[in-house]
């Protein structure tokens, strides 16, 4: 993508500061899980980081995210406090859900942040909701759902393509197809292949593909998604071809693929090549990097200065938000 | 005997079976490439190739359903969910399905189908990935649950459970994977529906099975530095379930009680507390105790989780509350 020519140098700090936020962050909570301090499972969201960034920062602050338990980068792209994020994953008292829902299970309803959920595919009936509910009160916010090419397999996704499209409804559907869920590559789980934005097609819902690892090129699809969902027009569909440098999960061998295929894709690391662009087209000199390295390098450790040094959740925790 | 894990007497188990009956396949997510969640099918697509050891997309209703198909047309597939708590989406294909095809067809279909699952919480998993639901299937007429707690009775389990001609959920929980156990090497089976003694004692019952016989067992540890001796009863299979050996026990020692991960309310505990009391009220010291899993939802907090699922002290608690012991 080339870089548009309206691009600020504020607005471009701003992007690469959330990559890079995202990106230290995730290495912090890969040492902290080998260390034992976080537990669990804990999906990193490492490769991706164009995505969340592209997309989230194309939102309205009154727009719904919805995703799946890959969603530290989501959270923090949209604004989540790190400090508040990394106290989640270590159970404290000062997380999101004081230590009840962990790393796949992050929420921050103010910021219209609606969950991370760890049963494949369960967000996408969810967002299918929040959208009737825009709908229904005459609004004109959208939903961003985010899910991956694991999730395209539940009946849940088509269920929800079908109802958004038939009643439509105001659905970002964004699928990160980074090529594997698990273990499996996404040409052994799709029939028609892996270009799954065709899909949508069966649902009359319109869809593009985009480079997942370009963040203006993920802003600017998402941007004109968008436009187009606020007027009422119905869900889109957006894929982003990424690709996940870490395993599943922390705890994730990787028997299943191998360096070089890791190695291909990390020359193509989304943060490198937004830097380089930035620094090409002179928008950032390397002293604007080194800044910004300085203030996430800063921002992670008091993320985690902070939680190690919070309480866990007292007893009183355990029954009191089972209901009303 | 070999002393051998429970993982590695399921692999044995399922290897007999692919080896032995060419209509025997394995379907799951995960199971080959990725070599298993749990590492249960580790290096079985490079010993049995992809047409008996399937990596299927993340599509819980379809594999089961894939399953139940392939059963009723003559084929004697395992299947795989990850975990039970992926099982909900396949809930109506176990349930209107798996369970009924047999008798809605008056005996001209036969569903010989195994759905392995992996159970149990404790692993800070948090609230959707800790459950335990095999006492909800259990439920079920024309479905039968197995939830075997060591390596001997996995093995001798398994083996009947690919046998037999009915659908089974069998249920290992997450935590038991790495139990050692003896294993003979003669070939045995354990049929469906009959219970263990796993430690003889004479003043208490104690009723439970998969992960919760362990507790049970340590909980008999505590009670006899106390003087009190607990009989241990793992049930193995909740259907069939072999009320027998549990009444014959409570009768002799007068009390009981049930020990189960899962919530207490609607939980399985409930169904036996029910069934001893019904069949041996006469012979009972006391009421017929249940210590469960807490009916809140699993919080990810170790420190909160930790008071969640059952512990000995807490058996031993509730042995001296109710009877004074
Ligand atoms: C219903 C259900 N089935 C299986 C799982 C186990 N599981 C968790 S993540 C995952 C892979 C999902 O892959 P994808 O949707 O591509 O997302 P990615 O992890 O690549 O971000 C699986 C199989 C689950 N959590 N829920
Ligand atoms: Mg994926």
């Amino acid at each position: 993508m080339k870089v548009p020519a309206n691009l600020g140098k504020e607005e471009a700090i701003g992007l690469y500061e959330q990559m890079l936020l995202i990106r230290r962050f995730e290495e912090q909570s890969d040492r902290l899980y080998k260390s034992g301090k976080i537990k669990g499972f804990c999906h990193l969201y490492i490769g991706q980081e164009a995505i969340a960034v592209g997309a989230i920062s194309s939102l309205r602050p009154d727009d719904y995210i919805i995703t799946h338990y890959r969603d530290h980068g989501h959270a923090l792209a949209r604004g989540m406090d790190p400090k508040v994020v990394m106290s989640e994953l270590m159970g404290k008292v000062t997380g999101s859900s004081r230590g009840l829902g962990g790393s796949m299970h992050l929420f921050d309803v103010e910021k219209r942040f609606m969950g991370g959920h760890a049963i494949v595919g369960g967000q996408l009936p969810l967002a299918t909701g929040l959208a009737m509910a825009i709908k229904h009160k005459k609004d004109d916010q959208i939903v961003l759902c985010f899910f991956g090419d694991g999730a395209v397999n539940e009946g849940e996704f088509h269920e929800s393509m079908n109802l958004a499209s038939m009643w439509g409804l105001p659905v970002l559907f964004f699928l990160e197809n980074n090529l594997y869920g698990m273990g499996t590559h996404v040409d052994f789980t799709r029939s028609g292949g892996r270009e799954i934005y065709t899909s949508a097609d069966a649902y009359g819902i319109p869809a593009t593909q985009v480079d997942g690892m370009d963040v203006l090129a993920v802003q600017e699809v998402t941007r004109q998604a968008i436009q187009r969902i606020r007027t009422g027009e119905g869900p889109v569909f957006v894929e982003a071809m990424c690709y996940r440098f870490r395993g599943h999960s922390v705890q994730d061998p990787m028997f299943y693929r191998d360096k070089e295929e890791v190695k291909k894709w990390e020359a193509r690391d989304p943060i490198n090549i937004f830097e380089q662009m930035m620094i090409n087209d002179g928008i950032l000199e390397s002293e604007d990097i080194q800044e910004v390295a300085k203030c996430v390098g800063q921002a992670v450790s008091e993320a985690v200065d902070f939680a190690d040094g919070s309480d866990e959740p007292g007893f009183e925790a355990i029954d009191q938000n089972i209901y009303s | 005997m070999p002393e051998i894990t429970l993982r590695e007497a399921l692999k044995l188990g399922l290897r007999e079976a692919l080896d032995c009956d060419d209509r025997v396949f394995i379907m799951g997510e995960d199971i080959g490439l990725f070599q298993g969640s749990y590492a249960v099918t580790s290096g079985f697509l490079d010993d049995y190739g992809p047409d008996r050891i399937k990596d299927t997309p993340i599509s819980e209703s379809a594999i089961v359903g894939c399953g139940v198909g392939a059963a009723a047309a003559g084929l004697k597939p395992i299947v795989e969910i990850m975990t039970i708590n992926f099982m909900l989406l396949a809930m109506d294909q176990i349930v209107n399905h798996a369970a009924k095809l047999r008798y809605m067809s008056d005996g001209q279909l036969e569903v010989p189908l195994v759905i392995r699952t992996v159970t149990g919480g404790g692993g800070q998993l948090g609230a959707t990935h800790s459950q335990s639901f095999e006492g909800w299937f259990a439920s079920v007429p024309g479905l039968y649950v197995a939830a075997p707690s060591d390596p001997y009775d996995a093995l001798g389990l398994l083996r009947t459970a690919i046998d037999d001609n009915n659908p089974i959920i069998f249920a290992e929980h997450a935590k038991l994977y790495q139990v050692r156990g003896e294993v003979p090497d003669e070939y045995y089976s354990i049929p469906l529906g009959k219970a263990k003694i796993k430690r003889a004692g004479s003043d208490v019952t104690l009723v439970a099975y998969s992960r919760a016989v362990h507790t049970a067992l340590e909980a008999a540890g505590l009670l006899s530095e106390k003087g009190v001796e607990a009989e241990v009863i793992d049930l193995r299979t909740l259907r069939p379930l072999d009320m027998n050996t549990v009444l014959e026990s409570v009768r002799n020692t007068g009390r009981a009680v049930v020990i189960e991960e899962g919530w207490k309310t609607g939980g399985f505990a409930g169904e036996l507390v029910s069934r001893i009391q019904e069949e041996a009220f006469d012979d009972l010291d006391g009421p017929v105790g249940r210590v469960c899993g807490l009916d809140v939802p699993a919080p990810y907090s170790g420190r909160l989780e930790s008071k969640v699922f059952p512990e000995p002290q807490g058996v031993v608690n509730e042995i001296e509350r109710l009877y004074g012991l």
